[in-house]
């Protein structure tokens, strides 16, 4: 503060209006010069974005020109005789991401709504920093752990639950096979990393219902549930769609716990028990050894997850922003 | 408090006098159900955390910190040094370069853009950079940067960079919202030029809660891998440089430890897991830390 109380004493005073006649040269400039420097860290962010898409898809065009549409439409990845099709890698990574979902959200809604609804006060930031510590344990731990506890432990329940399940028109179909490594398997980790940053989502969502609404509710004798069903989850639905989507797209760019505990063997499939393999997952495990055009379809897949989750994170903003106007606006 | 379980207890029996059956069940279900999703989040955090801990806690001695990586993986002995040395360097790296950065950007959108179409494009862009997948960025530097330099820290710390800017953006420009105009307005009245208005008054004002989201950006970036296996390599030795040559990290020790079946590897994954776990959260505690501080200087 002591600089600005000398520059108050020796500065001319800069006055409304006569302010470019008054004021030094070297402040004038010095404005300009921050305000660009200010504007040119703000581009970044665009020139980065843009750079992403043409650095990569130029580097991947060789295998992208090669393989042509069929990069989408063919489910033979099979670098040994440069055949690269992503369908089934496209197909692991919706999969996994979706049982992700199915598991991650009821635990999420239901953490978010105890924090802000159901907890008492002194709970309540307990609960935040628990989500926080799930937030921040790398992805590689969640993998490593994946691979080396849970997997093996899951094995013989899925088993067991195919076994049982064996017949049964839908369950049948969908809960087969009994390997660690799988979709499922994916799926659980997935759920567990993304469950915070849905709940933290929703819980900012849920925080801006208006109190009026909720007392409202509360006055005329409604139970807590009843408060969340009428006041607080329609107002705040628009944010958990969008909540989910976010955790989407976190979901389908997951790489490293993926790779570790998908199975790595490409196929479709709807056996969740089964090991299969994801977009993302392929290109960290075959990186290494890849040449030529292995390399640039690998960096192609790279490309597809980058447009994927681009329109995922685009309209989750984008169906949030119609939510809320439908349902506040008014 | 008395008052209060008297007041508990006279709303449970109005509670119970006034509200059907049904109603009384329903609400109880859903109590359970949200009872139920935490403790169901709370048991992977235990589960992790302890043999993250119990497994970790093993393999850490003097000599983890200090010895260079094993030749062979398959053998017992050797340390975890050049990883930790290379998650710091690269990082900070990564920070160095991201940070600066951020800040300026966020001042562009609150304090010059504000409103007008390109701050709004640029935070909209922030934004769906923050979705970007991490070995997208990965990806990324590795084309525009490893294939004409080679492997080197470097080119992790561009990848983590990548990560960290929008984080820093965004939430930079959250702090700056909560800097009253007031504020602005007697630096402006004194004389002060905006340039110095931010970097004098705003920017200190703001300190505490830049800080906290730099430090939560710091540990969401120590903890990647997919960025780093493309970009700094493998070394086993050593490297205090991040311009020359190979380096590794944590992160990455894990991932490929984790793929080998032997126990000596098993072992030194669990150790780099410990490492880098009690590394992320202190990154974490102390970003909560000082955002508590800031929230309660707010409130006094």
């Amino acid at each position: 503060m002591a600089t600005t109380t000398l520059a108050l004493l020796v500065a001319p005073r800069s006055q409304p209006g006569g302010d470019s006649l008054l004021e030094p040269a070297p402040g004038r400039r010095g404005d300009a010069a921050f305000r660009g420097l200010a504007l040119l860290a703000g581009l970044v962010v665009l020139a980065v974005l843009a750079l992403i898409a043409v650095a990569t898809t130029g580097e991947a065009w060789p295998a992208i020109q090669e393989e042509g549409l069929s990069f989408l439409t063919s489910d033979a990845w099979v670098p040994s005789e440069g055949r690269y099709g992503a369908l089934a890698l496209v197909y692991g990574t919706l999969l996994s991401s979706l049982v992700a979902l199915v598991l991650a959200v009821p635990v999420s809604v239901g953490i978010a709504l105890f924090a802000n609804e159901a907890a008492p006060r002194r709970l309540r930031r307990p609960v935040v920093y628990v989500m926080d510590l799930l937030a921040a344990i790398p992805s590689v731990v969640y993998g490593f752990w994946g691979l080396v506890v849970l997997a093996p432990a899951a094995q013989p329940v899925y088993g067991s639950i195919s076994g049982a399940v064996d017949g049964v028109p839908v369950l049948g179909w969908i809960l087969a096979g009994d390997s660690g490594r799988s979709f499922m398997t994916a799926g659980v980790i997935l759920a567990v990393m993304v469950t915070p940053i849905i709940t933290s989502l929703s819980r900012e969502v849920i925080a801006t219902v208006p109190r009026a609404q909720r007392e409202a509710a509360y006055a005329m004798g409604a139970t807590r549930w009843e408060v969340i069903r009428a006041a607080v989850l329609p107002w705040s639905r628009g944010g958990i769609v969008g909540a989910v989507m976010l955790g989407l797209g976190r979901a389908m760019g997951e790489t490293i716990a993926v790779a570790l505990v998908i199975g790595s063997s490409a196929q479709i499939t709807s056996h969740l028990f089964e090991p299969g393999d994801s977009m993302a997952a392929v290109v960290v495990n075959q990186f290494g050894e890849s040449t030529g055009t292995h390399r640039a379809a690998l960096i192609g897949l790279g490309v597809v997850l980058f447009v994927v989750t681009i329109v995922v994170n685009v309209s989750a903003r984008a169906l949030v922003r119609h939510l809320d106007r439908r349902s506040q606006g008014a | 408090m008395p008052d209060l379980s008297l007041c508990a207890e006279s709303d449970r029996l109005l509670f119970e006098a006034t509200t059907s059956r049904s109603r009384r069940t329903k609400d109880t279900l859903a109590s359970m159900w949200m009872l139920g999703a935490l403790a169901v989040a709370v048991v992977p955090l235990t589960l992790v955390i302890g043999y993250v801990v119990l497994k970790g806690a093993q393999a850490i001695s003097w000599s983890w910190f200090t010895e260079d990586l094993p030749a062979v993986t398959r053998r017992a002995g050797g340390g975890m040094g050049p990883a930790v040395v290379g998650t710091l360097l690269v990082t900070f790296g990564a920070t160095v370069l991201a940070v600066p950065l951020g800040i300026l950007g966020a001042v562009y959108l609150h304090e010059y853009g504000r409103a007008d179409r390109l701050a709004k494009l640029v935070r909209v862009m922030a934004d769906v950079m923050t979705g970007v997948p991490s070995i997208v960025m990965g990806l990324f530097v590795y084309t525009v940067f490893t294939l004409r330099f080679g492997l080197m820290g470097l080119g992790g710390s561009l990848a983590l960079a990548c990560l960290m800017l929008p984080i820093v953006i965004r939430s930079t420009e959250e702090m700056l919202r909560l800097v009253p105009d007031e504020l602005r307005q007697a630096s402006y009245a004194l004389g002060g030029r905006q340039w110095r208005t931010i970097v004098t008054v705003v920017l200190p004002a703001a300190f505490g809660g830049i800080l906290s989201g730099v430090m939560l950006a710091i540990a969401r970036a120590a903890g990647e891998t997919a960025p780093l296996v493309f970009t700094i390599g493998a070394a086993r030795s050593l490297n205090l440089g991040l311009f020359d040559g190979p380096t590794t990290a944590l992160s990455v020790q894990i991932f490929q430890n984790a793929q080998q079946p032997f126990p000596a590897a098993q072992q030194r994954g669990w150790g780099a897991a410990l490492t880098l776990v009690a590394l992320v959260f202190a990154f974490t505690i102390l970003s909560r830390v000082v955002s508590a501080r800031v929230a309660r200087r707010h409130h006094a």
